[in-house]
């Protein structure tokens, strides 16, 4: 990838050099005197599925109709490795003009003056008319101190997946997912199945490794605890109801032995759904699409199982525009953003990747109407979004998010209760928060 | 033709060492709050961090279940293939391949060797009855089982030099201690062994680098995960210089293995180095 970015970096300087004698400007000069100005985009992918193809396809269908501008996108690995390298260019001075990554990375980002809000993009009526589109739960991760920061793009919740064979081998109604906290625990040990000391199918899985913070923000939620404030300067990771969510979960594996003890991976959670190892599973509704052509058997999704309340964070990636970006080029960026997030796309990447479309209207297509008729379960998302809250984001989210994933692990692990996990987590969360209050 | 070299060493090796060790006594710039001068606070504060701690621990463990093994491991295997053994081309490139496959495609397989249930490990101990652990989900066999996949990954590589260094070890050794009658594993530990030492060096200093350097399959495995049971030192700074961008905290984790790694090969080349040569 340094690579790509060296590159860029040589040509641009390159350009620039070959410029300066007949314009004399170094300043984005090359670029516009070939009429062409070059949009840089990094994005991630988390997800199952040909996401790399579907963007280059997207990339080029815009060039087709925008001939002044050419869209690079460029693959950049996981959200984390992402946001690295995003910032990491910034720094040295030629960032990609936009990149997806984390909605919850926005204060990260500000913080290091690295973006620029949309607000001053926004001009006729028809740009209000587009940013006002969005759902409002996916807006509560994308504006701060009254700016947009960010444009909602790749966006999910968590949804429950569940195997209808082996919910009817277990005697139950395949067609009813668990509704409440209770019911999950009953529905999973009736669907665990064990041999002797050997479990060979476990009733229900939620992935803990890499982000286990964003699969246990639901538990949270659905305990009615809420992890943070809204400028991104408190936590309460140790309030009651976050342990009392933390110790549902422990008890799953260890009390219930429905769920597997220690870490279950994220990225091998929904092919242990396809192998059948576990009949249950909690994973972003980005990998609908992935489930649907993997899965060998009929299956089901439905919403997260209610205890005091319904609930998931929402999840997923936003655009967002580089402020070392010059100004044409971010005009350029801001264009394809806009016309990417047309109702018919927005509703066509839903379709193409099981994220959910991210605007309302684009649920009123005749493609999306003919998609979920015939496949109901691509609703559920948008049907939860109702019960959504806004993903955990502060200041220094990578570090603060930390705090809580170590002392999710630990509890997890049995090395800590989930109390003294959950105090920890807050005790280091604290020393991080305090010089931004 | 010394000075182009000396340009690249001093551009990339001492330039780097000599900023970050400046960068250690600053405080992280940050947009709004450009960097200072804060002396020892950046390792005032190494001190108290658990984490940083737990890091060093887990690498001095990682680095002894590394070195130790790989390089016996490798001698084992150099000394197996060197001799006149049906089929031991192919046993040296079976032995070798692992070094020639990059980390990251490495770590991808084990991971898939490790997955509770159904992976490789899980079905051959399934076999036998045994419900294995969840290797690298469960603190208690994490950096266990990503030592073993650095142990499988390096002694394939020192066993190309013990390979070479055996020979060029003169026939006329193994003629002459047959002829007196010396049984193998005297052949080996009063000739074989002693002429190996300066290629023993070598590839204990190439370990403990490795030992250090090692990262790569760290972040596809576990991410330094569970609750910073697989975290070493090396990306424990990672994580703070380009995760959290604390640059001068993670400058003075830097600094610390700098001199980790100064001392170690002061103590090799100042003590060892003089007493591995066969006289």
């Amino acid at each position: 990838m340094s690579n790509r970015i060296d590159r860029r970096t040589l040509l641009k300087a390159g350009s620039a050099l070959a410029a300066a004698p007949i314009g004399g400007s170094f300043l984005a000069a090359p670029a516009l005197a070939q009429g062409k100005v070059e949009v840089s985009f990094f994005y991630p992918v988390a997800v199952g599925g040909p996401i790399t193809k579907l963007i280059d396809a997207y990339a080029a269908d815009f060039a087709k109709e925008n001939a002044g501008i050419t869209v690079k996108p460029i693959y950049a690995g996981t959200y984390q490795e992402t946001i690295v390298k995003a910032i990491t260019a910034h720094k040295s001075g030629t960032p990609p003009v936009t990149s997806v990554l984390l909605s919850t990375d926005m204060f990260t980002l500000i913080d290091e003056d690295a973006i620029v809000p949309f607000d001053d993009f926004i001009k006729s009526d028809a740009d209000k008319a587009w940013l006002a589109s969005f759902f409002p739960g996916f807006m509560e991760n994308s504006q701060t101190g009254g700016k947009t920061w960010g444009i909602p793009f790749q966006r999910s919740t968590i949804v429950l997946y569940w195997n209808k064979d082996l919910f009817k081998e277990a005697g139950l109604d395949p067609e009813k997912p668990p509704q409440t906290w209770a019911e999950q625990v009953a529905f999973a040990e009736k669907l665990t199945k064990r041999d002797g000391a050997n479990t060979t199918q476990w009733g229900l899985q939620i992935p803990s490794s890499g982000f286990p913070y964003w699969l246990f923000q639901a538990l949270a939620i659905q305990a009615d605890a809420v992890l943070m404030n809204k400028e991104g300067t408190r936590t309460a990771y140790d309030a009651p109801g976050v342990v009392e969510a933390l110790q549902y979960w422990v008890d799953l594996s260890r009390k219930h032995k429905v769920h597997p003890t220690g870490i279950v991976e994220w990225g091998t959670t929904p092919r242990d759904f396809f192998e059948k190892k576990c009949a249950m599973m909690w994973t972003t509704t980005g990998n609908l699409t992935n489930v649907r052509t993997n899965a060998k058997f009929p299956f089901g999704v439905g919403m997260l199982a209610a205890g005091k309340r319904r609930g998931s964070p929402t999840g997923g990636g936003n655009f967002y525009l580089s402020k070392k970006a010059s100004r044409a080029e971010q005009e350029a960026a801001f264009k394809f953003i806009q016309w990417i997030t047309t109702p018919e796309r927005a509703a066509k990447w839903g379709i193409d990747t099981g994220y959910v479309a991210v605007r309302k209207d684009s649920w009123d297509t005749p493609a999306m109407k003919e998609y979920v008729a015939g496949f109901p379960a691509a609703a559920v998302a948008r049907d939860q979004l109702q019960y959504a809250v806004a993903e955990l984001s502060t200041h220094e989210n990578q570090r603060v998010t930390k705090a809580l994933n170590d002392g999710l692990q630990a509890a997890l692990n049995g090395t800590k209760t989930p109390e003294a996990a959950m105090k920890d987590s807050q005790a280091e969360a604290e020393r991080i928060l305090r010089s931004y209050r | 033709m010394l000075g182009p070299s000396l340009a690249l060493l001093i551009l990339f090796t001492h330039w780097p060492a000599v900023n970050t060790l400046i960068d250690s006594v600053y405080s992280t710039p940050r947009p709004r709050r450009p960097s200072r001068f804060v002396g020892p606070a950046n390792f005032e504060q190494m001190m108290a961090d658990p984490i940083f701690w737990q890091a060093m621990w887990n690498n001095l463990w990682f680095a002894l279940g590394t070195i130790p093994t790989s390089i016996a491991l490798a001698l084992l295997m150099a000394v197996w293939v060197n001799d006149r053994i049906a089929g031991r081309t192919l046993v040296r490139m079976a032995y070798f391949t692992p070094t020639v496959l990059p980390m990251i495609a490495v770590a991808n397989i084990w991971l898939f060797f490790y997955t509770p249930q159904y992976g490789l490990l899980a079905q051959i101990l399934g076999a036998f009855g045994i419900t294995g652990p969840n290797w690298l989900g469960s603190n208690e066999t994490a950096l266990f089982a990503v030592t073993v996949v650095a142990v499988w990954k390096e002694a394939g590589f020192f066993m190309i030099f013990y390979l070479a260094a055996l020979q060029t070890i003169s026939p006329s050794l193994a003629e002459a201690a047959a002829l007196e009658g010396a049984s193998r594993w005297t052949y080996f530990r009063r000739i074989q062994f002693p002429l190996l030492m300066p290629t023993t060096l070598f590839v204990l200093v190439n370990a403990v680098i490795g030992a250090f350097r090692t990262i790569d399959h760290i972040f596809v495995m576990t991410r330094g995960g569970p609750d910073n049971a697989t975290a070493l030192l090396l990306f424990y700074i990672y994580q703070v210089g380009f995760s959290f961008w604390d640059t001068g905290y993670a400058a003075a984790l830097t600094v610390v293995l700098l001199a980790l790694l100064g001392l170690l090969a002061l103590i090799q080349y100042g003590v060892l180095e003089r007493r591995v040569h066969y006289r």
